[in-house]
């Protein structure tokens, strides 16, 4: 199995306050802001996994851009999927870092608490998935000061030809101060694009 | 495919800082984890591994550092500094770099600290490594909670066969925070007492601090006498819960299940196990089910918490290290702490040091977000 034989089967995107599995615009709402938006996604997406509300807004990010892709693919079916997931971003789980900081900062109103310590770590997103799409697969989350379509064409090429994964469901999830971004995509031995550097560049940024 | 080996490496810890002087001090039963007595860290005592912040700074000011660096940066370049400089390897575009950390500068984020908040990007952190040594490459940042260290390895490995690199310097490290304790103590997770893993009379985890570095090789010359070779890896979560581990173990027994096949070797090829054992009651006992759902109920097996406590993002390459030495040494090291059993399943917990022939060792580690990671290591010399 040769890199250049594998392919991109699908990609999906949530930015600026829009969807979009591939080309085609699934749901968009320029008015909200994110947390308002991403729940009316999730209900547009019927989505329907109350677990999604207590998660920080990076799982929410990752997960419902990950359902987009994944459900049609493990809802009917009764063996698990060996879907590797890699995820990267620049801001790592800051949000809830900044969250969870502040509920430490003065002792007088000390309120540190488990609920949202547990998301201070980026790859409970990954965590959140598997559970749901029931992966007993290989999960890896990057931090890089930009997306890095090399080092993620190189990894997840590794992971299927060394067999250790099927597919991979790779990308960019971020969530920070001023904006936030989702772009995951599934390398597969299936799809119409090519899985190389140029093409994840192309992808990515297509508006 | 490539064979790719562990080489150089180095531990700055509580128990020392460079790998022989740690690996003594463990043959000799001591132990990193003290009582600490630090308002600004936590509001009661606590135990924990502390790195004497005199020391850090008296062996860091020797390498003439020009700027300003975090603790943590501090202890970082001091480990791979002694790695780059022992192997000799000229930082070329051949070269990787990977940093392994759960939350990195997370002190900059309190507004006492002095450095900028900015520092606490896991992104920056890379780049300061990066620009400090001068590596040609992009830095690897990865952050998968506790499975990070040994999960660097992996990447290392999987980054070589892909040709990638040829060669990659990989750093872990995190340090004891206000951030860190305050989150395990709201989960309830800290022990009030030095960490028992495996015992009866565990009661939860002791967190520590270290940074860990290591160099991954696919070429088997200019190697040291403890390198071994990396057989077979893989990391499979538990799809069962997001902060508890499986009850049936079910990601740390299908991670070591994949990185045998890949190794192509068996529970009796294992001579020596370096298990996570974290001293929670609920950690400790997963690894106790998974282990025999394997057939490795009989194998040495050891937790390293005792002597370092919980180091986050480095544990795994940490005992990776120390299980290096061990191998190098024909030596079992005990599982400090340990007295009597306290999981539901037999487990052969390593008491005294004892000296045995030991070619084959597995390393586990599994951590929030479900994750698990085992990798099979073999040594090179016998």
């Amino acid at each position: 199995m040769k890199a250049q034989h594998l392919k991109i089967k699908e990609y999906c995107k949530i930015s600026n306050n829009r969807v979009l599995l591939n080309d085609q615009l699934l749901y968009e709402d320029q008015g909200s802001d994110f947390t308002t938006f991403i729940k009316l996604a999730y209900k547009k997406m019927n989505t329907n996994y109350p677990k999604f509300f207590k998660m920080d807004d990076l799982s929410k990010l990752g997960f419902l851009a990950s359902d987009i892709l994944l459900k049609p693919m493990t809802q009917d079916s009764e063996i698990s999927k060996n879907i590797a997931l890699v995820f990267s971003n620049s801001a790592s789980s800051l949000q809830t870092d900044r969250k969870h900081q502040e509920s430490i900062m003065d002792q007088e109103n000390y309120f540190p608490s488990p609920a949202v310590f547990v998301y201070t770590l980026p790859n409970i997103c990954l965590g959140e998935i598997s559970i749901k799409h029931r992966l007993y697969s290989e999960n890896s989350f990057f931090i890089f000061n930009h997306f890095n379509a090399k080092y993620l064409h190189d990894y997840a090429s590794s992971l299927i030809e060394s067999e250790k994964a099927d597919e991979v469901l790779c990308g960019w999830i971020n969530c920070d101060v001023e904006d936030y971004e989702a772009f995951l995509y599934l390398v597969s031995k299936e799809g119409s694009i090519e899985h190389n550097k140029e093409e994840i560049i192309k992808l990515y940024t297509t508006k | 495919m490539n064979k790719t080996y562990l080489s150089y490496n180095n531990i700055v810890s509580s128990l020392g800082f460079d790998s022989p002087t740690v690996v003594q001090n463990i043959h000799e039963g001591l132990s990193g984890v003290t009582l600490i007595e630090d308002e600004t860290l936590f509001p009661n005592p606590f135990y924990a591994s502390v790195i004497d912040s005199d020391q850090l700074g008296k062996a860091f000011e020797k390498l003439q550092p020009a700027g300003d660096y975090t603790r943590l940066e501090q202890m970082m370049i001091l480990s791979l500094d002694k790695i780059i400089q022992a192997s000799g390897v000229a930082l070329t575009d051949r070269v990787g770099l990977i940093l392994s950390t759960t939350k990195g500068n997370i002190d900059t984020l309190d507004p006492r600290n002095p450095m900028p908040a900015e520092r606490a990007y896991l992104g920056t952190l890379g780049y300061i490594i990066k620009n400090h040594f001068g590596f040609s490459t992009e830095p690897i940042v990865l952050s998968n909670a506790c499975v990070s260290g040994i999960l660097a390895i992996s990447t290392a490995k999987r980054f070589i066969s892909q040709g990638t690199f040829d060669q990659v310097f990989i750093v872990g490290g995190d340090i004891v925070s206000n951030f860190i304790l305050s989150g395990f103590n709201s989960f309830q997770a800290m022990s009030s007492l030095p960490c028992k893993p495996y015992c009866k009379q565990r009661s939860g985890i002791n967190i520590g601090e270290v940074a860990a570095s290591v160099l991954v090789n696919k070429d088997q010359d200019n190697l040291p006498p403890e390198a071994v070779e990396i057989l077979g890896e893989a990391s499979c979560n538990d799809a069962n819960h997001i902060s508890g581990p499986s009850r049936t173990g079910e990601g740390l027994y299908r991670s070591i299940l994949s990185a045998f096949k890949e190794a192509n070797v068996g529970p009796s090829d294992i001579d020596y196990i370096s298990a996570h054992g974290t001293a929670t009651i609920f950690n400790d006992e997963m690894e106790a089910i998974a282990l025999n759902r394997l057939g490795l109920d009989a194998v040495p097996l050891n937790s390293l918490k005792g002597y370092f406590g919980h180091t986050l993002g480095a544990s795994g390459l940490l005992e990776t290290i120390i299980g290096m030495h061990s191998l190098y040494h024909n030596t079992l090291y005990p599982s400090k702490g340990f007295t009597e059993l306290g999981v539901s399943q037999p487990l052969n917990i390593i008491t005294a040091p004892t000296a045995k022939d030991l070619n084959f060792f597995l390393k586990t580690a599994s951590g929030f977000g479900g994750c698990n990671t085992a990798a099979v290591f073999k040594k090179v010399r016998s």
